[in-house]
């Protein structure tokens, strides 16, 4: 069995509502409610969800952007919300992120050479006799030629631009990624490109990764497992393949039918389609959150909340829908 | 008009020609030339740089330039310009053109030095708002905006009457009261660099405080706060002239460009003897000119985002 790398126990994150006259909360966005979540070593876990379900908002949870309200992350055993001090830095060090946005995610005023070498020779992972070295292997890991390092980003096409930053994430050494639709802002061509070259480099260094994205498609290609996200809360979670071909919850199921997947044995246009907005994170629906939206939804649905639970005895796959795994088992 | 035309093609072919090869020469290029190559772009702020340079090495020269004493009586009393006095004498008979030269360094010391100290009062305090947010920027915010709801000039000379006036108290009561301009726009600036990915990976690669804030997030402000400081040089120098003309500023005998407009004062000076008013009063606007263009040619020069070639 795997080792445990990430636990996450009930992580809530809450944005306060301000209004009023007199500044006051007004209410909260619950972006994260009430998360749970086992990521394993050197496996990628793929996160899905429609815009904000709280997929981003759990990354920057879990890489300490952002302090949850509740709740905690555990990275090796350590909490990430108690670590302090410089000591607490070095453990930190080993999660990194990558961002959606490779544009912004890199200093306009820096050449890639400081870009990448500053955390490098601050963490004393580089000396400045080897840093050279160090930076064209990392080029060369990422697929770029050490010429550009010389470069201002502004240079760089967006896809050279995500190479960049996946480099400056691994300068550190991490054993945890997350990566933010890293590729959800290139062009589709460049998107396989990277979506490789982060397979290529999962494997090479045996990373752990937390890929959140909302194409089906391109987190099926990197992810050994895939959660799937509703409203704040994870409504199933399995192996890649067993989401693909045995989707129980009915949002995975309409995920599932809404992604083109270029299979010629799938039937078109079978399945369910959804209807209905998605509610808000200001109000969420009580009881089950998605039961405004679920065809197979009973009078239950609209007061008990789900708990996640097995589909079989000691499976991987989790979902939370008692409604689906009592007419499954 | 055909041969024109073809003249004008082969011209833009060469064009093409030398932008082609132009990436190659710039992938050496350190961001300090870039930076050069973009200001040269603006031909009135090289002038003004030109002008600038000239004029601030005849200050920074002036013991050696002026021909006399700039506080002795050398001459007759409101001498008109010939060959010996080459700007006339003032009332009392002083070197008019020894005396520009010595209320130029007065000016530009003021200037500069005004502009420094409010520059550094407005980062500190913009920087510490915009990146710590919540109560302390609620109260830096607050106290900026009372300083700047004061009437300026009021402020200035109650100040001045205060203190001693002199060159100094001058310089301080104007880098005191220029800041809440600069504070504002780092604040500004920093809220939204804050929020920026690469402040946000760097927070996850664990760098220090010091490091996001002076290495990331202050660099990416620093063509912003130049420009406005251009402004307050030229603003600083203003108002000494303004001070120094109201008899607050810098005291006499020491030549400064607003006392030595305070002493042309009179009917007589201004329709009979201009040489006494005019070398200090276009000075003045050549100085602020000149300045504010640099200033405009420095923002589009330091966008690194601006393109190669124009």
């Amino acid at each position: 069995m795997e080792q445990i790398l990430i636990e996450i126990e009930d992580l809530k994150k809450y944005y306060p509502l301000k209004g009023g006259i007199v500044t006051h909360t007004t209410g909260y966005v619950k972006a994260v409610d009430g998360a749970r979540l086992i990521i394993r070593e050197g496996e990628t876990l793929g996160l899905v969800g429609e815009s904000g379900c709280g997929k981003s908002t759990m990354g920057r949870l879990i890489v300490g952007l952002e302090k949850p309200t509740a709740g905690t992350v555990r990275f090796r055993g350590h909490d990430l919300n108690e670590l302090k001090g410089s000591k607490g830095k070095k453990i930190r060090t080993g999660l990194q992120m990558v961002f959606q946005d490779a544009y912004s995610s890199l200093n306009p005023r820096k050449h890639i050479y400081e870009i990448l070498s500053q955390p490098m020779l601050y963490h004393g992972l580089a000396t400045k006799e080897n840093l050279r070295s160090k930076l064209d292997d990392l080029m060369e890991m990422v697929g770029l030629s050490s010429r550009a390092l010389g470069k201002y980003p502004h240079e760089f096409s967006g896809g050279q631009r995500q190479r960049i930053c996946i480099a400056k994430a691994l300068s550190l050494k991490p054993e945890f990624v997350v990566c933010d639709e890293p590729v959800s802002a290139l062009d589709v061509s460049i998107q396989a490109q990277i979506l490789n070259l982060l397979r290529q480099l999962q494997k090479e260094l045996k990373l752990t990764c937390l890929f959140i994205g909302h194409g089906l498609g391109a987190v099926n290609y990197v992810s050994d497992r895939i959660a799937v996200m509703y409203l704040g809360k994870i409504v199933e979670i399995a192996d890649a393949g067993e989401l693909f071909h045995n989707p129980i919850h009915p949002y995975t199921k309409a995920l599932c039918n809404a992604a083109p997947i270029p299979d010629p044995d799938r039937p078109v246009g079978s399945g369910i389609l959804l209807e209905g907005e998605v509610a808000s994170g200001i109000n969420p629906p009580e009881g089950c959150r998605f039961h405004p939206r679920c065809p197979h939804a009973v009078d239950d649905c609209q007061h008990k909340e789900p708990g996640i639970d097995t589909l079989v005895e000691g499976s991987r796959h989790l979902v939370a829908c008692p409604v689906m795994l009592r007419q499954t088992t | 008009m055909k041969k024109d035309n073809s003249e004008k093609l082969v011209k833009n072919k060469i064009r093409i020609g030398r932008a082609k090869d132009q990436p190659k020469d710039l992938s050496n290029e350190s961001y300090g030339q870039t930076v050069w190559r973009r200001f040269r772009r603006h031909r009135l702020a090289t002038v003004s740089l030109a002008v600038l340079i000239v004029l601030g090495l005849a200050a920074i020269l002036a013991p050696i330039i002026a021909p006399y004493d700039p506080d002795a009586i050398v001459g007759t009393f409101s001498g008109a310009p010939n060959g010996q006095f080459w700007f006339g004498t003032d009332q009392i008979g002083r070197d008019v053109f020894s005396r520009i030269l010595y209320a130029m360094r007065i000016s530009l010391l003021v200037g500069l030095m005004a502009t420094v100290i409010s520059t550094v009062i407005g980062v500190v305090l913009g920087l510490v708002a915009g990146y710590f947010g919540g109560l302390l920027d609620m109260i830096i915010m607050r106290f900026t905006d009372m300083v700047m709801s004061f009437p300026y000039i009021l402020l200035v000379l109650v100040a001045a009457s205060i203190f001693e006036p002199g060159l100094w108290s001058i310089i301080i009561i104007l880098g005191l009261v220029d800041w809440p301009g600069i504070a504002r726009l780092v604040r500004g600036n920093v809220l939204s660099l804050r929020e920026t990915n690469f402040v946000k990976s760097n927070l996850v690669a664990g760098m220090s405080l010091r490091h996001i804030l002076f290495s990331e997030i202050l660099p990416n402000t620093v063509a912003p706060i130049l420009v406005y400081a251009t402004s307050v040089v030229a603003l600083s120098m203003l108002d000494e002239a303004a001070l120094s003309f109201l008899g607050m500023g810098v005291l006499p005998p020491t030549a400064s460009l607003g006392n030595m407009l305070n002493g042309a004062q009179s009917l007589t000076v201004l329709t009979r003897q201009p040489w006494m008013w005019l070398p200090p009063g276009l000075l003045i606007v050549v100085l602020v000119i000149a300045i504010n263009f640099i200033g405009d040619a420095l923002r589009d020069a330091l966008d690194p985002t601006s393109t190669t070639s124009h």
